[in-house]
């Protein structure tokens, strides 16, 4: 109602009616004022009272601007319209509340990361160097980042689309329900618990060393139920005219799956693969537990301790150096950035290939 | 070729020529097929009881070799003749610091959600909600990284802050010490459940039904009277199911707990000071000087980890599918 009024704010203004029918209004630049006006009072209380934090100054801030616009509301506008105002500057200082820690994420990964990323740092492994020292690099890292994530995708992929498949294309029953439900819950597995897993099986009851693969199996365990759901729901949007169509020629079942079904779908499950695979690249706890972590460079995943980039960052923030605090941020970019690509054209190729009945 | 092991797999059931007309006639490569499949699905379901397998194996081993109550005693040693470990201190740390990132993360959460669904400014909306799914993917490592170098001591100000008006609660004394505290590990797993929280929550504001909305506005309702009457009732079970997916997160998180708490075997009952542990970040701080005891010690405590995790995920997943018997209507 109040949005119709102010839309026909000419013609009312225009009626010589004795009592208006619309309420009155604070201004559309109330809300801006009132925030400026806000910031400046808590900067101000802030350096008057000497709080040496930004967070208080901020907080003060959000504060009086709640404040501020429920009276002035209350006052002009009635209650009803107060409370809304209210909880349009609480939903506004809500956003604002998350977005500055991870804007400032962000901005600390590439600032201080960018300082010591150049091609020397990525082609080259740390050897022997001491930690405290400057120099050093990530390729070892790189190679078993790839290796390991490449493993895991190569474990956790075949068996996720099956499984997808089976789900759509077969599932009835209990059994499906019972896969259903436990891929769901296995979405939810801490990334320490698989890796616990694989070591128990794997080094102390195997009798395995750490290596590579150890870590690829954890981290396909967490990849899998990923797989899943992602593929799942990309099958289920493929139009079921196609496979009676396909049926109905005399084409097998599984010639139907792999000729119409799956291509259909590529673009889709092709994206949550990759989602995937940036999700496991970004794991640390399986890999600590698994790979131990080397200093040199290991080109054999199935042998022997290796390095890993998350891994790399938090072992380089363990030895507390400048110099190692300067690396572990610029591999954390390194990692950001890989992440980020992969979702970038992840999603890119979902929007490219969208299925026709998408959205 | 084809049709001798249709008659030979036909005769089951009751007709058989009606079977090969109907399509029930299992050709070689379909009967492959569907075994890859479903033999997939089986392993998927092998997999799950494996891990709670091995790990409750291990951690009878562990258990029995316990000199001190597993679940009440407030120490860690497992070397040496007599290893006393308990799990107390952090259930108590675990529990404590993700109920304090479920208080913060969530109504902000929410608010965020409600922000992109139905306050933004329709151009900023959808890149909003890109950039909040982007945000989701960021490795947890980095989170502990920028909490342990940035967070921490931007804390230090607001911590006497809460100390010279809040102390007398006992809960929110601070000595002034670097504040690697179990508050802090909670508002870091605040800041890294957001995203997920936030993009749930969203998905399910949007599908509120459009028609309850117009029809609130057609009586009159404020923005926030529409909200409240038809969004969030719609969308309560969503949040719900949303926010046990991140406590879900936050009680198995390891790196970011384990880069920003400075652990202690003690429970202190200020949260502002160092002390505490939770599950995941003790494992990753123990795992490097453990023996193979040490290890199934620490491996009994993960199974502990995993059962919680397992109940909370299942209950959210269950309050997810019994929300969809009843949203279907509304589709």
């Amino acid at each position: 109602m109040s949005n119709t009024v102010t839309t026909r704010r000419p013609v009312a203004d225009s009626a010589p009616l004795p009592v208006s029918l619309k309420q009155p209004r604070l201004p559309r630049w109330a809300p801006a004022a009132i925030a400026v006006a806000a910031v400046a009072v808590g900067c101000g209380i802030g350096l008057v009272a000497g709080l040496e934090s930004r967070i208080q100054w901020g907080l003060i801030g959000a504060l009086l601007f709640i404040l501020g616009t429920y009276v002035l509301a209350a006052a002009v506008e009635g209650v009803r319209q107060a409370k809304d105002r209210l909880a349009t500057s609480l939903v506004w200082i809500c956003f604002v509340l998350a977005v500055v820690p991870l804007a400032s994420l962000i901005w600390e990964t590439v600032v201080r990361g960018i300082k010591v990323l150049d091609g020397y740092f990525l082609s080259h492994s740390m050897g022997t160097l001491p930690d405290a020292l400057p120099g050093g690099g990530i390729y070892h890292a790189i190679i078993g980042t790839l290796q390991q994530v490449g493993l895991a995708a190569l474990i956790a992929a075949p068996i996720g689309l099956l499984t997808a498949i089976y789900l759509v294309e077969y599932g009835r029953g209990r059994l499906a329900k019972a896969v259903t439900f436990f891929v769901d819950v296995m979405t939810g597995i801490p990334s320490i618990v698989a890796g616990l897993f694989i070591l128990s099986v794997w080094i102390l009851i195997l009798g395995f060393g750490p290596s590579g693969f150890a870590g690829a199996m954890a981290l396909a365990i967490l990849m899998m139920p990923v797989v899943v759901r992602s593929t799942e729901e990309m099958l289920k949007l493929v139009p079921n005219e196609l496979r009676e169509a396909s049926l109905a020629l005399g084409v097998p079942k599984w010639r139907t799956i792999l000729k119409v079904v799956l291509p259909t779908s590529i673009g889709g499950i092709t994206t949550g693969l990759m989602l995937a695979v940036a999700r496991i690249t970004g794991e640390t706890a399986p890999v600590l537990l698994l790979v131990w972590g080397a200093k040199t460079i290991n080109n054999n995943p199935f042998e022997g301790a290796q390095q890993s980039l998350p891994l790399y960052v938090f072992q380089q923030w363990q030895q507390g150096s400048d110099a190692s605090y300067d690396r572990a941020w610029a591999a954390a970019l390194v990692l950001i950035a890989f992440v980020m690509i992969l979702n970038l054209v992840a999603r890119g190729i979902a929007r490219w290939k969208a299925p026709k009945t998408g959205r | 070729m084809n049709s001798a092991p249709s008659i030979s797999s036909a005769p089951p059931p009751s007709a058989p020529p009606a079977s090969s007309v109907s399509g029930k006639a299992v050709r070689p490569g379909d009967r492959i097929f569907l075994g890859l499949s479903r033999g997939s699905g089986i392993a998927l379901l092998v997999i799950m009881a494996a891990i709670a397998a091995f790990l409750t194996v291990r951690s009878v081993i562990a258990i029995s070799g316990d000199h001190a109550n597993f679940l009440t005693f407030f120490e860690w040693n497992t070397s040496g003749p007599e290893p006393k470990f308990g799990i107390a201190v952090l259930a108590f740390g675990t529990v404590v610091s993700s109920v304090i990132a479920m208080v913060i993360a969530v109504p902000v959460a929410v608010g965020i959600a409600l922000f992109i669904s139905h306050y933004a400014p329709r151009r900023l909306a959808s890149p909003l909600g890109y950039v909040i799914d982007l945000l989701a993917a960021v490795p947890s490592i980095i989170y502990g990284l920028w909490g342990a170098l940035f967070l921490v001591p931007h804390l230090t100000g607001l911590y006497s802050w809460l100390d010279d008006y809040l102390g007398w609660t006992g809960i929110f004394s601070y000595d002034d010490q670097a504040p690697r505290a179990l508050f802090t590990v909670g508002i870091l797993l605040a800041i890294m459940i957001l995203p997920i929280v936030t993009s749930v929550s969203r998905e399910v504001f949007l599908q509120a039904p459009k028609m309850h909305e117009e029809a609130a506005l057609a009586l009159g309702a404020t923005r926030w009277e529409v909200i409240r009457m038809s969004v969030l009732p719609f969308g309560r079970s969503g949040v719900i199911s949303a926010s046990m997916l991140g406590l879900g997160r936050a009680l198995g998180e390891t790196m970011a707990v384990a880069t920003v708490l400075s652990p202690g075997f003690l429970i202190n009952v200020s949260l502002l000071n160092p002390g505490g542990g939770t599950f995941a970040q003790n494992i990753a701080s123990k795992f490097s000087e453990a023996d193979e005891f040490g290890q199934d010690a620490l491996i009994a405590s993960g199974l502990v980890l995993f059962v919680i995790t397992l109940l909370v995920n299942g209950a959210a997943r269950l309050i997810i599918a019994r929300r969809k018997e009843y949203s279907g209507a509304n589709a």
